[in-house]
């Protein structure tokens, strides 16, 4: 992304905006600028924010004028008045920041938008998750900090140490050079992104050596990471990870329950039966 | 729909937080949905959502690229559910939010005779998500259960900020903007409920929860 510098009348108000704080004031051209190496290209400023199209010339004489009388307009602060926002031509790897950041975009390896992955929200049809197993969702980067792949492979590497099954329909796995190993893609390992998912799946049994391993990672890297633990209720709805997550002290006060409307799920699946 | 899982915040900040959502599964059945997607939205509708949207398209509050200097003085506050009906054209997650229990159950209760044929899910409260499910006849299929935060959370803004941008889970509601938004609260210089939207507009998929926000705005407004 990039901020116009012959439309720029340096309002401001994109500088709050943007989620990864890096649009700033140029002291010296007195205009917006980006820190492209912190943009995401999530595309908020250039989406999220209304438009005026406005004549920049006249804006900055009107501002100048009111300035003398020390009066300052107070402008909504969620518009560019001149329409200044303009996205760049991405390539290869700066793409990879776009595809993990702009809700709008879809993942090329998976066809799906938002951070690519369907996770267990189909469950009830994909038959994704089974019986006696543990989903885990691992967003790095979230909430409003960003992550860089290389604290991404610290994790990915630690997982695969740890011998969980990557989930194969998941954007970073498709970038993953080695799943045996989590390495990735050594073009992107600079790249920054809002944040991504790592998804992966173990026995049931295992919950409490991952969240071990989850926490220890957790240690190591330079962002936040959100885990989610996705379970297949069984046929009465009851599920025993609650009573594991109480035991590990961890206090669930938010959840994401799937509804089984999809269609009706004659078979309850299980692990074993899909060949895990 | 880890965009809705992490919200921040404790049980009583999340008590009156309620995301539905649809969601057809790739090459499954996903070959009919829009119209189906389209319906969701039109049942949600009935039991007074305070937000719906598109995740492609975008959801009722939002930007307008062709703004006149008069909305300096009259910007247009008001939710626009119906474009979000009128502008849905692909496969995509739909969502809408509620601040209420009962309005939940009652959709959820419409959803199960509409037999839309995707999937449905509920992020809120796990044991309320629970306790629909056995009103509504209903056994739940899978659970998702967020874990919080963890990792370098001292790099994270306050609590009071994250309890609204962690309301948009893909981020697109910055720290610093829902900072400057409290700042102009507790200043007068807007409404809880002005700066409630303005937030919400840059969350595409719908799951910000503008209600809430006013809320918390409120709160900033008083001074607590």
């Amino acid at each position: 992304m990039r901020i116009d510098q012959t439309k720029c009348v340096a309002c401001g108000n994109c500088v709050a905006i943007c989620p990864m704080e890096a649009i700033y004031i140029d002291p010296r051209t007195r205009r917006a600028a980006v820190n492209l190496d912190e943009c995401v290209e999530c595309y908020s400023c250039h989406r999220g924010m209304s438009m005026e199209r406005l004549n920049p010339v006249a804006v900055r004489t009107i501002r100048r004028a009111l300035a003398l009388f020390r009066l300052r307009f107070d402008p909504e602060p969620d518009v560019c008045p001149t329409s200044a926002i303009t996205p760049d031509e991405l390539t290869w790897p700066r793409t990879v920041r776009r595809a993990f950041s702009d809700v709008t975009a879809t993942h090329e390896s998976t066809g799906i938008h938002g951070r690519g992955t369907e996770e267990v929200k189909t469950n009830d049809v994909t038959h994704r998750l089974g019986l006696g197993e543990v989903g885990l969702t691992v967003e790095l980067g979230r909430p409003g900090l960003g992550v860089r792949f290389d604290d991404v492979q610290r994790v990915t590497q630690g997982l695969a140490d740890a011998a969980v099954r990557f989930e194969q329909k998941n954007p970073v796995t498709s970038l993953m050079t080695d799943q045996a190993t989590g390495s990735l893609n050594p073009d992107i390992l600079r790249e920054k992104v809002m944040s991504v998912i790592i998804e992966f799946s173990a026995p049931a049994t295992d919950l409490p050596r991952v969240l071990q391993v989850l926490r220890r990672l957790a240690g190591e890297i330079e962002t936040t990471m959100a885990v989610g633990v996705s379970v297949r209720c069984d046929r009465g709805g009851g599920t025993e990870v609650e009573r594991m997550l109480a035991d590990e002290h961890v206090e669930v006060v938010r959840a994401k329950t799937n509804l089984g409307l999809g269609r009706p799920d004659p078979v309850p699946a299980t692990a074993s039966s899909r060949g895990a | 729909m880890t965009h809705t899982l992490h919200r921040f915040g404790r049980r009583a900040d999340l008590a009156h937080d309620f995301i539905v959502s649809v969601m057809p599964a790739k090459g499954i059945n996903d070959a009919d949905a829009v119209e189906k997607q389209r319906a969701f939205v039109r049942a949600a509708l009935k039991y007074h959502p305070v937000n719906v949207g598109d995740s492609k398209r975008g959801a009722a509050f939002r930007p307008s690229k062709t703004l006149n200097p008069t909305a300096h003085w009259r910007r247009d506050v008001a939710p626009h559910p119906n474009e979000v009906v009128e502008d849905m054209d692909q496969v995509t997650t739909v969502s809408a939010v509620f601040d209420n229990y009962e309005a939940v159950r009652s959709l959820v209760a419409e959803l199960k005779e509409l037999d839309l044929g995707l999937s449905v899910n509920i992020s809120g409260l796990p044991e309320e998500a629970r306790r629909c499910c056995e009103e509504c006849h209903l056994v739940r299929h899978s659970v998702e259960y967020s874990l919080g935060f963890q990792g370098r959370t001292e790099r994270l803004t306050d609590d009071r900020t994250l309890l609204l941008t962690s309301m948009c889970g893909h981020g697109m509601v910055g720290a610093g903007f829902a900072r400057k938004m409290q700042e102009w609260v507790r200043a007068g210089r807007r409404t809880p409920k002005e700066a409630a939207t303005y937030m919400a507009r840059f969350c595409v998929c719908g799951s910000f929860n503008p209600a809430r926000a006013e809320d918390i705005l409120g709160r900033v407004a008083e001074g607590r």
